[in-house]
């Protein structure tokens, strides 16, 4: 007997009309989650809100999760490491069975998953949210010991890189150069890099004003682009050099020892501090599963996320390619929903819900000075592609308006407060 | 067997409300947007108005005129504009069934 039957037994016809499809899981799903991220954390706590009969399983190496969105306000000296470092409690009280270890092999014909500490867990359907991996070695000279010198900090882990290059920031003289190399398109988080110059600009200001910021960028044009530089002039004058990819910004080779960022035709910039910024994927276990194509993410279904190479494997957050979507914490918490709404309803026979993904992505240029890019998006009729709904969305005003921008920090700091509650709590 | 049924039934009903047992799965994902930034539940955030169990129609209006920029928005104006009218009653009411 399934749990929608006892309820048209106990309540009639009519309760099961009203009766929403969230509450007719099938009994006993087995949902297994691979990674406690934005995704993977948010598609834990969707379920078990929604579908309680689902049986929830999520697999993440960390004990905590650092998030990447506010790193760039540590990096500025406004966050300590603990107001962005979350606790499971809340998951595992709402159900959720975590197990603290690494997923290291998926076999999508058997619904097996094997882990680095010997178990293996068998599902219904898979939830993988991995997250990214660095190309080492796509910069000549950036490995994972150049990165102790030159950190990333774009994959906060246990907080060690983003730690590290702060105590980096917090040594250097004044009068240093602070050099800054960011990656092509697709990579996670587009805004993030310039929040990065931006809240680095602030310390800066306040404790080594004649300190200089060198950002070698492989591209010629970024998010929230023209918000960012009249931001950047208002507050920080000729703080920050932003050289584009058509004026020889792309770093092809580091030298750690020497603390120099080399670009495509052979300019050494030597600098005080360097953030190197490198090309990704997604990461090793969904390219080792043969879930991505060549370009080194995942495609996947527009509607229900599973994986254009493996049926029941829904693939969210960074490690997908989502069309026109950012690879951002609010477009895997979203996608997150419609992955889980849809794995259990495949699970019935069902056709995935309507989908519409939402994103905001605030960032802090400075003290009271918040900027913002919304998009809302739809599959296409025939689900080919994921399109932003026109006339909507897009990034906040230009202008002279310091009400707009000091409000926007403050939602920025909402949307951090909710967000994590949302997923955390 | 019974009772475990009964468990089970009243666990349903603490994890949705009357009203968002109404609502249909895409219902649901497309209010839980609000939540990032008006709380989980729309309970409200420092910063982030609560909305939870406002008046729907009161809801269904304020998004509307958002949509129109009849009302001046710093951010809703951009998101109201993604959605039909049809989708902002679907999630105005589950909005306001929210507790």
């Amino acid at each position: 007997m399934t749990i929608s039957f006892s309820r048209r037994a106990l309540f009639g016809a009519s309760a099961l009309l009203a009766a929403p499809a969230t509450l007719r899981a099938q009994t006993n799903a087995r949902l297994l989650i691979i990674g406690g991220g934005f995704g993977g954390a948010s598609a834990a706590s969707f379920a078990r809100r929604h579908y309680p009969d689902a049986q929830v399983t999520l697999v993440e190496p960390n004990t905590q999760f650092v998030t990447c969105p506010y790193g760039n306000l540590l990096l500025g000296g406004e966050r300590q490491i603990g107001q962005i470092t979350h606790s499971y409690d809340g998951l595992r009280a709402r159900g959720v069975r975590i197990l603290h270890d690494r997923a290291i092999g998926i076999d999508a014909p058997a619904k097996r998953v094997r882990l680095q500490g010997g178990e293996v867990l068998a599902y219904d359907r898979l939830i993988l949210s991995p997250g990214i991996a660095i190309r080492w070695g796509a910069i000549e000279g950036f490995d994972q010991a150049a990165s102790e010198i030159m950190p990333h900090a774009w994959i906060p882990g246990d907080g060690t890189q983003t730690l590290l290059l702060r105590r980096q920031l917090e040594a250097m003289p004044d009068g240093g150069v602070v050099g800054i190399a960011i990656p092509a398109n697709p990579f996670r988080c587009p805004p993030g890099p310039y929040e990065r110059i931006s809240m680095i600009a602030h310390y800066l200001k306040k404790h080594k004003p004649r300190s200089k910021i060198l950002a070698l960028d492989a591209k010629e044009a970024f998010s929230k682009q023209g918000l960012f530089q009249d931001g950047w002039r208002a507050l920080y004058g000729n703080m920050i050099e932003w050289v584009p990819g058509n004026r020889d910004g792309k770093v092809v080779k580091v030298d750690p020892r020497e603390r120099v960022l080399e670009t495509e035709f052979g300019t050494r910039h030597k600098v005080d501090v360097a953030n190197v910024i490198p090309p990704q994927s997604a990461a090793a276990i969904a390219i080792e599963a043969g879930l991505t194509n060549d370009s080194g993410w995942v495609p996947v279904n527009t509607r229900s996320f599973e994986a254009r190479a493996a049926q029941g494997i829904h693939v969210i957050g960074d490690a997908n390619i989502p069309g026109p979507m950012p690879k951002s914490g609010y477009i895997a918490h979203s996608t997150a929903k419609q992955a889980v709404a849809s794995a259990l309803a495949g699970l019935r026979g069902e056709a995935p819900p309507e989908a519409v993904y939402f994103n905001t992505c605030y960032s802090h240029v400075g003290t009271d000075y918040g900027i913002s890019i919304v998009g809302i998006f739809r599959p296409n009729a025939d689900g080919s592609a994921i399109a932003e709904v026109p006339n909507s969305g897009g990034v906040s005003p230009r202008g002279d308006l310091p009400e707009q921008r000091r409000l926007e920090a403050i939602y920025a700091d909402t949307w951090y407060e909710a967000i994590t509650k949302s997923m955390f709590g | 067997m019974l009772r475990s049924m009964l468990l089970g039934l009243a666990l349903g009903a603490l994890a949705l409300s009357p009203h968002a047992q109404a609502a249909n799965p895409g219902t649901v994902i497309a209010a839980e947007a609000c939540f990032g930034c008006h709380g989980p539940g729309g309970q409200g955030a420092t910063g982030g108005a609560a909305i939870a169990g406002r008046d729907k129609a009161e809801l269904t209006a304020a998004m509307i005129a958002f949509r129109s920029n009849e009302r001046p928005g710093t951010i809703m104006g951009r998101i109201a504009r993604g959605y039909s009218e049809a989708e902002i009653a679907a999630i105005a009411e589950f909005i306001a069934g929210q507790r």
